[in-house]
């Protein structure tokens, strides 16, 4: 994917762009808003990826909203030092679509670019995934897997099409608790992995081949490698 | 530099609202007794004027028929008539012919200030009983004779003047009452801005302590008083919050900062090979990691006692949003062997932050399964009054003492010294937090049978 990162921080920005180019993306590097503006403006990005507070009187509240003022409609995640809710909330409406706090995990953002960057964009709405041999039907909310109906909780239904729909990426466990129970806080004990394991007693249990694999130190993912 | 001092403090008594108001009564005070005054003035002594001037038409008529049925004699006849009429000798008539000779009245000579012709003056006039005030009017006849009319009106004129000065004095009198007592409102107000003034400027020079004594009237000042107390009191609270979280980063964020160094330094140290460097490391990032979860939460704590998330407040489910996080954690339960029951009713709205809500329960019910053994029960339970809703989560675990119960919201106090169970023990000062921001508070007290814990979380339900 092509990323532009706008980070005033050149020890970060360095950081972040090492490792996205490691994992395979292609990075351009603005420090400043205006750049970050321009370069945004003018070349065509996957994903951008914008530092919340940036010096030269464009923060990134400021570019975004200039940015979608010109109908790019390109996703935006915001790296911010600002963990306050009101922040968050004042940097999705802005028009951001993720907001990551400070200090972070290279392999949380790194998740979350990737979801957001392969996040179909206007196309008609889903109405199937598919992994492997499992199925899913959005509208008639079935899962089979192996020609067999696996019966799913709503919640349990949620978590595997969260985990589906992100197929061959990592999802965190913030990024779960975000999609699927709409939380923003830590829920300290780790609630996340005992649901996906109840999962994995559905969906998994009994097939060839295990579908949702644990990332260590990342999270989860599903991979239909038989 | 004196002057200049006076000066200074002349305009700030010019400026002082008890200044305002002393001269705002005063100048309505004047204002309407002046109004008051007019109108009785223009309504009595006008009255009387106009009375006169009638009077004196309806004489002058009178005389001009007399003059056309039977020329002057008539007139003088009809004068001499009215004299003997005239007991309290108020009426003045003088009757001349042509060459300017008396033919009737009760005057001598006709009055200067009365020219020739002029319709009517008014003027000095030397009576019999002395000199006077009248009111006069003339009417020359067609045969060149005038006769004369007029009112004696230097009695009126003596009480207009005793009227006018009463008036003067009356307003004057009004002006000095109403701006004196304005200046004692004023003097009142000073007195009684005068301790929060002195409250305030004390706090402004550092004694945090000090507050405003109240007169216990229970009026407008006391109220004042009364909120700007609370208000130091909330403020005096949140300084104590945060002189526990600078003490608290002192003492529980070192520790778990000075293990990671140490780890690492060793790391550095007598790790031999890549793969027991890497191992070294990922253990470090591990306790940066829990250093910035603790931080967090510390920060988050900070933030809804400042209040600030009340902005955030919308109507929400409570106990939907109850019902969630207890089917969040009863995978967590049940892994532990634990039944996890909810009960109420299903729908109890509440005005408030509903991810703050669902973190409060959220900590309440993981501490509630941290702390019962296998096979035991927690039960959540909803609850809601008129001005209330509460949601209380009882366990079956071993429960805390009082003594522990007292401390227990306290940021980084944990109940068991050997500190086995995983946390920071900033659970529940987040709970206290979150429920005093929806105007309610935490209750811990022991469960049914004295066995295991309540925790109750009461929400305020105003404006819901």
């Amino acid at each position: 994917m092509r990323i532009l990162l706008v980070e005033d921080d050149p020890e970060v920005a360095r950081f972040v762009a090492k490792g996205l180019r490691e994992s395979g993306h292609v990075v351009d590097w603005a420090d400043n808003g205006r750049d970050g503006l321009f370069l945004a403006a003018s070349e065509s990005y996957d994903v951008i990826v914008l530092d919340r507070m940036l010096p030269a009187g464009m923060d990134g509240v400021r570019l975004v909203e200039t940015l979608r003022a010109t109908g790019s409609r390109v996703p935006v995640l915001f790296l911010s030092a600002l963990a306050q809710v009101d922040e968050r909330v004042r940097g999705l409406k802005a028009g951001g679509d993720d907001y990551l706090t400070k200090p972070f995990a290279f392999v949380e953002l790194l998740a979350r670019i990737e979801a957001l960057g392969r996040r179909p964009r206007g196309e008609a709405p889903l109405t199937r995934l598919v992994a492997g041999d499992l199925e899913m039907d959005l509208l008639a909310r079935t899962v089979r897997r192996a020609g067999q109906v696996i019966e799913l909780k709503p919640r349990e239904f949620r978590l595997l099409e969260v985990l589906l729909r992100h197929a061959g990426q990592v999802v965190t466990r913030t990024m779960l608790l975000e999609a699927v129970w709409d939380y923003h806080f830590d829920p300290q004990t780790n609630v996340i992995d005992v649901h996906v394991s109840r999962l994995r007693q559905k969906v998994d249990k009994g097939f060839a081949y295990p579908l949702i694999h644990t990332v260590r130190n990342a999270g989860y993912m599903v991979r239909a490698d038989p | 530099m004196e002057g200049a001092e006076a000066n200074e403090s002349g305009w700030r008594s010019v400026r002082s609202i008890g200044f305002r108001i002393a001269a705002l009564h005063a100048a309505l005070m004047a204002l309407s007794s002046g109004a008051l005054v007019a109108f009785l003035w223009w309504n009595t002594g006008g009255y009387l004027d106009r009375q006169v001037e009638r009077g004196l038409r309806g004489d002058l008529a009178a005389f001009a028929a007399d003059h056309r049925a039977g020329g002057s004699a008539a007139v003088a006849a009809a004068i001499e008539a009215r004299l003997a009429e005239d007991t309290d000798t108020e009426a003045i008539y003088l009757l001349i012919d042509a060459r300017g000779v008396k033919l009737a009245g009760n005057l001598d000579a006709w009055p200067a200030f009365l020219a020739p012709g002029s319709e009517g003056a008014e003027g000095r006039l030397a009576r019999e009983a002395g000199e006077t005030t009248a009111r006069l009017q003339a009417l020359t006849f067609p045969d060149g004779s005038r006769v004369l009319v007029g009112r004696d009106v230097g009695a009126r004129r003596q009480l207009q003047a005793l009227v006018a000065e009463s008036v003067f004095y009356g307003l004057a009198l009004a002006v000095v009452l109403a701006a004196s007592g304005g200046l004692l409102v004023a003097q009142v107000l000073a007195r009684r801005t005068a301790p929060l003034l002195a409250t305030a400027a004390a706090i402004g020079h550092g004694d945090l302590a000090r507050r405003a004594p109240l007169s216990g009237n229970d009026d407008e000042f006391d109220r004042l008083a009364g909120s700007f107390n609370a208000m130091l009191d909330r403020l005096a609270g949140l300084m104590e919050g945060m002189r526990q979280v600078s003490n608290a980063i002192a003492h529980d964020l070192r520790t778990p900062i000075a293990r990671t160094r140490a780890g690492l330094e060793e790391v550095l140290r007598e790790a031999s090979d890549a793969g027991a460097l890497k191992a070294g490391i990922e253990r470090g990032i591990e306790e940066l990691d829990r250093v910035i979860a603790l931080f967090e939460a510390l920060l988050r704590i900070a933030e809804i006692e400042s209040g600030a998330r009340r902005s955030a407040f919308a109507t929400f489910n409570l106990a939907q949003a109850v019902e969630d996080v207890a089917a969040l954690y009863e995978p967590v339960a049940e892994a532990k062997g634990i039944r996890l029951e909810t009960e109420g009713p299903s729908v109890l709205n509440i005005l408030g932050d509903r991810n703050l809500a669902a973190q409060a329960v959220a900590n309440l019910i993981d501490n509630a399964i941290k702390f019962t053994p296998e096979g035991g029960l927690v039960r959540v339970r909803v609850a809601g009054s008129g001005g209330w809703a509460e949601v209380s989560v009882t366990d079956t675990g071993p429960g805390m003492p009082e003594p522990v119960r007292a401390r227990a919201v306290e940021r980084f106090f944990r109940g068991e010294p050997s500190r086995s169970t995983p946390g920071f023990g900033l659970g529940l000062a987040l709970v206290d937090a979150v429920a005093q921001l929806h105007g309610g508070r935490l209750d811990l007290v022991a469960g049914p049978d004295g066995q295991g814990l309540t925790a109750t979380v009461r929400f305020g339900r105003e404006g819901e």
